[in-house]
């Protein structure tokens, strides 16, 4: 089970409060997640990356266990307390004015 | 007894404004998807509960939010706006080559006859069209492949097509408009398009009579004379007779021509709008003194500025933000940068505000609801 944090703007359009919980198959990676987050709630397709390409829109940032994922390659392992579910996935709107 | 229903797009929300036919006593609602730039709402002919709205947000893209109820309650549909085949590339700011993006929606346009239907117009410049009520969108590509699509530039406000006008007497005829490309029209349902610029000067463009690159701000007609179309470009004011085959300049005696918003009184299909703004360096009234502008057919000016702010006025107004009701005597609605949304219940004559605080609006629609 893997806990996700969604920014306000993205809980307010999925109608969720507080952190999201989601299980992902084994060896989970930000694809497997977000390939999960997205079929829960379609609404977020094209919001956190892509439609097409799943590129990470560029004002959307990724953390996890105080370290920025952001860069990290769709199909490279979340980390392991990621995946354990004793720390959460951060999805971060990008402080960029507004 | 009518009722008045004013849809605002702000950049942090949308509001709706409803008041009955005597339009003295508002209420507000909203803001309906707060901290959103919702660039256009806009109610569906044949079904007046029937609401689209186009929210957007350069961290999380693009939403089309639905009302069924005349927006009390709203559901996101389909947002995934997809070109049609290999995109290609049109001129950037510098002219070199540059990938077509899909960034926004900016205009929604409900079909006349069918709440199902809307169009949707995007930057970077494109023309898509829903038959489900917004649940999935196709690109009607005829226009970006128009053979001068290659060469579409945009305007400081991106590549966008803005303007989506239906004829009412033709179905299979459609207007567009796009910054900074010019004016499009197709006569068989938005298939194939040609550009309709002829008589368009601008000289800010190597040849300023060029079949495409005029920044085309807004476009309007009366629905009982689809052919006349009035025209504010970046700069001029235009007009033409003939289903835009001709245009002719009409600023006449306004005191700039520069400016983003026309329209055409409910009523008197000559009977045309303008809010004249200082210069394309400076988006504000002339002098600090906010003045619609009116005239009969064109050439011939009178400023309405009664209830209007007559000093320290520096706000813009943007193209989609003006709006006629269809009562006698005509409502007139704008909405500003600065917040305000104005209205006259007199065709112009007086003016005053129904809100004054609300983010900088980006749009104005209104629905006559009998």
């Amino acid at each position: 089970m893997i806990r996700v944090v969604l920014p306000a703007h993205l809980r307010t359009l999925a109608r969720v409060d507080g952190e999201i919980t989601l299980d992902v198959a084994e060896r989970a990676t930000q694809r497997s997640l977000l390939d999960a987050l997205e079929a829960r709630y379609p609404v977020l397709r094209g919001a956190i990356r892509d439609h097409v390409s799943h590129k990470r829109r560029a004002y959307v940032r990724f953390f996890a266990c105080e370290r920025d994922l952001s860069h990290e390659l769709p199909d490279a392992p979340l980390p392991e307390a990621v995946t354990a579910g004793s720390e959460p996935f951060l999805i971060v709107g990008a402080i960029a004015g507004g | 007894m009518s009722k008045i229903r004013v849809l605002v797009g702000t950049r942090k929300g949308a509001f709706v404004l409803s008041a009955d036919a005597k339009r003295r006593d508002w209420k507000v609602s909203g803001p309906f998807f707060g901290g959103w730039e919702i660039y256009h709402v806009k109610a569906s002919p044949a079904d007046p509960n029937r609401i689209y709205a186009s929210q957007t947000s350069a961290w999380f893209g693009q939403q089309i939010q639905r009302s069924d109820d005349g927006g009390e309650t709203w559901n996101p549909v389909g947002n995934a706006f997809l070109y049609d085949g290999v995109t290609g590339t049109h001129q950037w700011y510098d002219g070199t080559p540059h990938p077509w993006e899909f960034k926004r929606v900016w205009h929604l346009e409900p079909s006349l006859d069918d709440p199902d239907a809307v169009y949707a117009g995007v930057e970077d410049a494109a023309l898509f069209a829903s038959k489900d009520g917004g649940a999935s969108w196709t690109e009607l590509s005829g226009l970006r492949r128009h053979s001068t699509g290659s060469s579409w530039q945009p305007g400081a406000g991106g590549m966008c097509l803005h303007t989506i006008l239906i004829d009412p007497k033709d179905p299979k005829r459609m207007f567009v408009a796009i910054s900074a490309a010019g004016a499009f029209r197709s006569d068989d349902r938005g298939a194939t398009w040609r550009p309709i610029n002829r008589g368009l000067r601008s000289q800010y463009i190597p040849d300023p009579a060029a079949e495409v690159g005029h920044c085309v701000h807004r476009i309007a007609f009366h629905p009982s004379n689809p052919n006349t179309l009035f025209m504010q470009k970046h700069w001029d004011v235009m007009r033409s007779d003939d289903g835009g085959e001709n245009w002719r300049e009409i600023s006449g005696n306004l005191p700039t021509d520069f400016g983003f918003v026309i329209d055409v009184h409910a009523q008197e299909p000559e009977t045309v709008y303008v809010i004249p703004i200082k210069s394309d360096s400076e988006h504000y009234p002339l002098e600090g003194k906010l003045a619609v502008y009116r005239s009969r057919g064109g050439d011939e000016w009178e400023a309405l500025t009664k209830g209007l702010p007559q000093e320290d006025c520096y706000v813009n107004v943007l193209r989609d933000a003006m709006a006629v009701d269809t009562l006698d005597p005509c409502g007139i609605y704008f909405g500003t940068t600065g917040g305000q949304v104005y209205a006259s219940s007199d065709a112009g004559g007086n003016w005053s505000p129904i809100v004054r605080d609300l983010p900088a609006v980006l749009s104005v629609e209104v629905q006559t609801l009998v």
